[in-house]
């Protein structure tokens, strides 16, 4: 069977230029997959070998990468560490909760909106625009210092607050993001067969939005999984302040090494997560389109 | 009473060890004489000593405690400052040939060549600190104290007990922290904060009840940082756990070697004794918190 030149790279893509995402033969794969090791162990072993033939390495591993310190520091940083998987888990449910309502609030339309609007907009640029450091020390100091009756002073309560407070604006914004990618003729439509404004936004155009800004929400979570650490500053025992005093103590880092660990083991699953979902997604969106 | 009595024994020990390091310094004198020539020494910026400290460098250790000089080492006001200058002209330098650099507490525990010959901000002399620099002999014997507002929980503690249900604060890299959980041991976690300020802060917002600091730092803080706070009272020091500053050198620095000898010799003649009644308030008539 004879294919002209078009239909040769038609049938294999264009190789050159876009190199396929899976190889269609093993021997490809194979060949593929020799490539790729070969690289990966001359650019990684380069890098090592020249880290291991510096002559401070020995005192850096001291400082760095020690096992008896590894030993030593990781139960405390464990303890603390799980003080911060609770503050996570707990920041992150209330800020996709009050994230949508803000964003909600902020796409309505109409004059009688104007209000709600204007404070969404004003809540988001403040929360936004300010260090995140500094919400959590006026917030965490601050509202407790005015000794107010029945509002809590626990310095945990507020740093989480504050997490809450400007991860919500963030969030906000990326729910907008979604709610303004769906197109207007679906609001339209809603709106068309007799729905209010707030019923087509919530059974028509949100959960489109949503499916669409989820890769981005969990990026915005797994940011929040490490700036929770940043209560410390409040003087909270979480993780990263565990290991900051086993290094104050012993003047070794290594105790950092192990926090950063326990960091990764949340992240990466949750970075992986988004990753097989996005490609889910886009066979999804190409499936539907052919 | 029992102040008297410690004040009695430290006099006692102080006299024994003057006396000790007369002899000590009359034998090494000439031993190591030629080795510490300032041309012999091995030195950062050669002819010059260079000295770090904290930045800012608060008072008593730098500058006046009314506050005069504030953060100001080359003034050679204030006991580090004071001891700084007395080291390098028992060293032989004079004063112009001192030059003060400033670190981090942090940066001075990163691998690699420090910028200091040596470093004075109160670092507490512990065996695990040593395996990373080297310390010279102890320059200081330091207390912890309880710092409060007057109407906190703990004002009136005198004994471990009185503070078992109390939420006691620290400064992240003192040893005030293993002091709780060692001999205090209060039922709840002590709060642990990179500055004074924010411990302050924690203070006022009634989040902690008190601070658990070293006794001068407490005559610092009481006096400038935290407005209408007191010392409660000081703790008693364990024997076995004695808590010393010393001054901190780069790993194997053979400057420590005569940087000791200035010192023994500043002991010796009385000079360190002087500093510590010129810039360090006396600590007596406060209560003691003990078991």
């Amino acid at each position: 069977m004879t294919l002209t030149p078009i239909e040769r790279v038609e049938r294999r893509g264009p190789r050159l230029l876009w190199p396929r995402r899976s190889p269609r033969t093993h021997e490809e794969g194979a060949r593929g997959a020799l490539i790729a090791a070969i690289s990966t162990l001359v650019v990684f072993g380069g890098v090592i070998a020249l880290v291991l033939s510096s002559d401070a390495w020995p005192r850096v591993q001291r400082q760095f990468f020690d096992w008896t310190h590894f030993k030593a520091s990781f139960p405390k940083v464990l303890s603390g560490f799980w003080l911060d998987v609770e503050m996570f888990i707990i920041a992150e449910a209330l800020i996709l909760v009050i994230g949508l309502a803000v964003a909600m609030a902020r796409s309505l339309r109409g004059p009688a909106f104007f209000p709600l609007r204007i404070i969404t907009i004003g809540y988001i640029d403040l929360a936004r625009g300010l260090p995140l450091l500094l919400l959590i020390l006026l917030m965490g100091f601050g509202i407790p210092s005015l000794q107010l009756p029945g509002v809590p002073n626990s310095a945990l309560f507020w740093g989480v607050a504050a997490l809450i407070f400007s991860y919500a604006a963030y969030t906000a914004e990326v729910y907008r993001a979604g709610i303004d990618s769906v197109h207007e003729s679906q609001r339209m439509s809603a709106r068309s067969i007799g729905l209010t404004q707030t019923q087509s936004l919530w059974y028509v155009v949100v959960p489109q939005a949503v499916r669409n800004v989820i890769p981005a929400l969990l990026n915005g979570f797994v940011s929040l999984q490490k700036d929770v650490a940043l209560v410390f500053v409040l003087g909270v025992r979480e993780g990263l302040r565990e290991a900051d005093i086993y290094n104050a103590r012993t003047f070794n880092y290594t105790s950092y090494i192990a926090a950063a660990i326990l960091f990764l083991l949340v992240s990466v699953p949750v970075a992986r997560f988004t990753d097989w979902y996005t490609d889910r997604e886009r066979h999804r969106m190409q499936a539907m389109s052919s | 009473m029992r102040w008297r009595l410690l004040s009695a024994v430290f006099l006692v020990m102080t006299l024994v060890a003057a006396a000790c390091g007369d002899d000590d310094a009359a034998t090494t004198t000439t031993g190591a004489a030629e080795s510490c020539e300032i041309a012999d020494l091995t030195l950062v910026t050669p002819g010059v000593l260079t000295v770090a400290t904290g930045e800012p460098a608060f008072p008593p250790w730098v500058g006046t405690p009314d506050g005069e000089n504030f953060d100001t080492p080359e003034s050679g006001t204030g006991f580090e400052a004071a001891l700084a200058y007395a080291l390098a002209a028992e060293m032989g330098f004079s004063s112009d040939q001192v030059v003060w650099v400033r670190t981090g507490f942090d940066e001075v525990i990163t691998p690699g060549d420090k910028n200091f010959d040596f470093n004075l901000q109160q670092y507490t002399i512990t065996a695990e600190r040593e395996q990373v620099v080297d310390f010279s002999d102890p320059y200081y014997s330091n207390a912890q104290a309880l710092v409060a507002f007057p109407d906190s929980a703990v004002a009136g503690a005198t004994t471990f007990a009185d503070l078992k249900d109390a939420k006691l604060g620290v400064q992240v890299g003192t040893t005030s922290l293993d002091y709780i959980e060692q001999v205090i041991q209060p039922t709840a976690q002590a709060a642990v904060y990179d500055t004074t300020v924010d411990a302050k802060s924690a203070l006022e917002a009634g989040q902690i009840d008190g601070l658990v600091v070293d006794i001068y730092t407490a005559y610092y803080i009481t006096a400038v940082e935290i407005e209408g706070s007191v010392i409660v009272a000081e703790f008693e020091t364990p024997a076995a756990a004695p808590d010393e500053f010393g001054l901190v050198f780069a790993e194997g620095n053979p400057l420590r070697a005569c940087v000791d000898l200035a010192l023994a010799a500043l002991r010796a003649d009385g000079t360190l004794e002087a500093l510590e009644d010129q810039w360090l308030v006396g600590a007596g008539g406060l209560a003691v918190i003990s078991g």
